[in-house]
């Protein structure tokens, strides 16, 4: 399953829009704690959180997410946007919350590890 | 001019805090912290300095150096401290910080009464406010309103598992400005150089995160300076002018 894919079926929106949603998801991780996500992602998970710091991209890179969806309706802050679209880190958002979302991703197949 | 070494703890809570007891009354305070052998002390309740006067002119005369301060909650739920002087006009900062805390109703059982005191620990009034949640603020708008009105910035208990910028954000952000890192009374500064990273070029500090009297000094900082001024505990962070951090 590629961010297409997932963007398409759960209508997220695209931030990034310039950066290509073609990158396969392979799980996903949900946390609001960085430091928990940089410990227990995994490579080409999406991870699903509330947190819109430009740190978020950091991790992304470091641990080679798929991509990052904003929960809540949030918005990436200024330099967050800048910097994923530096970094070609894909960010969408949606209007539901994280456990609504993550169920809804787990039905597509989006499992966590 | 002649150098001294300070004992600090500038990281202790009133009963204005939503989770300190109503025991941290001005006097108290000021009274266990010179029982305790401290030198200087800060005020810092959770986003509200509206106890530090209190505190401040309690210890008048008594030769305990009090700072104003307050911890920050930030949007990421980052405990940010904020250092002032003993003097410091908060008028504006503090409207500013009420004006980016959302009114949250809060149940009175998971919170104290938020009591404000004058200097002889007289009650004169509770904060309605949520004082417990999280402002708007992000961890640079936090660290940029500090220093706009001459503070200085300190990530607190970097070592918990909550609360903390490394908890929160993972690391902390390039460029973000803190004059210093603090860990909390669990563990020494050695054992957070080791596990936590040396977090150069940033001073690491130990303060006690008291909300109890007995929790006062139970981790503290000793400052080479001049005197307990927040500038010259300025110049001690940076290591500037020969004023340094000791740590205990």
């Amino acid at each position: 399953m590629t961010l297409t894919d997932l963007a398409t079926r759960l209508e997220l929106k695209v931030f990034t829009a310039g950066i290509p949603l073609d990158r396969p998801v392979l799980g996903g991780y949900a946390s609001d704690l960085l430091s928990d996500v940089i410990g227990h992602a995994r490579k080409d998970d999406l991870w699903v959180t509330m947190q819109v710091h430009p740190n978020i991209v950091a991790v992304a890179v470091l641990k080679e997410l798929a991509g990052i969806v904003l929960v809540n309706g949030r918005e990436p802050a200024p330099e967050t946007f800048a910097q994923a679209e530096r970094e070609k880190v894909p960010v969408l958002g949606t209007r539901l919350g994280t456990f609504e979302l993550v169920g809804r991703l787990y039905a597509m197949g989006v499992k966590g590890g | 001019m002649e150098l001294r070494r300070l004992r600090a703890d500038l990281h202790i809570h009133t009963c204005l805090s939503p989770c300190g007891e109503l025991a941290m009354s001005p006097r108290a305070v000021v009274d266990r912290a010179r029982a305790v052998g401290l030198d200087l002390i800060a005020v810092t309740d959770h986003n509200t300095t509206e106890n530090a006067a209190a505190v401040i002119e309690a210890a008048r005369g008594t030769g305990l150096a009090v700072l104003a301060g307050i911890e920050l909650t930030t949007a990421e739920e980052v405990h940010i401290l904020g250092l002032f002087d003993t003097g410091a006009e908060l008028g504006p900062f503090q409207a500013e910080v009420y004006r980016n805390l959302p009114d949250v109703p809060s149940k009175k059982k998971f919170v104290k009464d938020q009591v404000i005191v004058d200097a002889a620990d007289y009650v004169t009034g509770f904060s309605p406010r949520c004082l417990f949640g999280a402002t708007l603020f992000s961890v640079h708008d936090a660290v940029g309103l500090i220093h706009g009105h001459g503070g200085l910035a300190i990530a607190c208990h970097v070592d918990r598992e909550s609360f903390s910028i490394i908890s929160q954000l993972g690391f902390i952000p390039p460029g973000l400005g803190l004059e210093a890192v603090e860990v909390s009374p669990r563990l020494t500064v050695a054992e957070a150089r080791a596990t936590l990273g040396p977090f150069d070029p940033l001073p690491i500090v130990r303060f006690s995160d008291a909300h109890k009297p007995e929790e006062i000094g139970s981790a503290t900082t000793d400052f080479l300076v001049a005197s307990p001024g927040l500038g010259e505990i300025r110049k001690a962070l940076a290591g500037e002018a020969g004023r340094k951090v000791i740590p205990s």
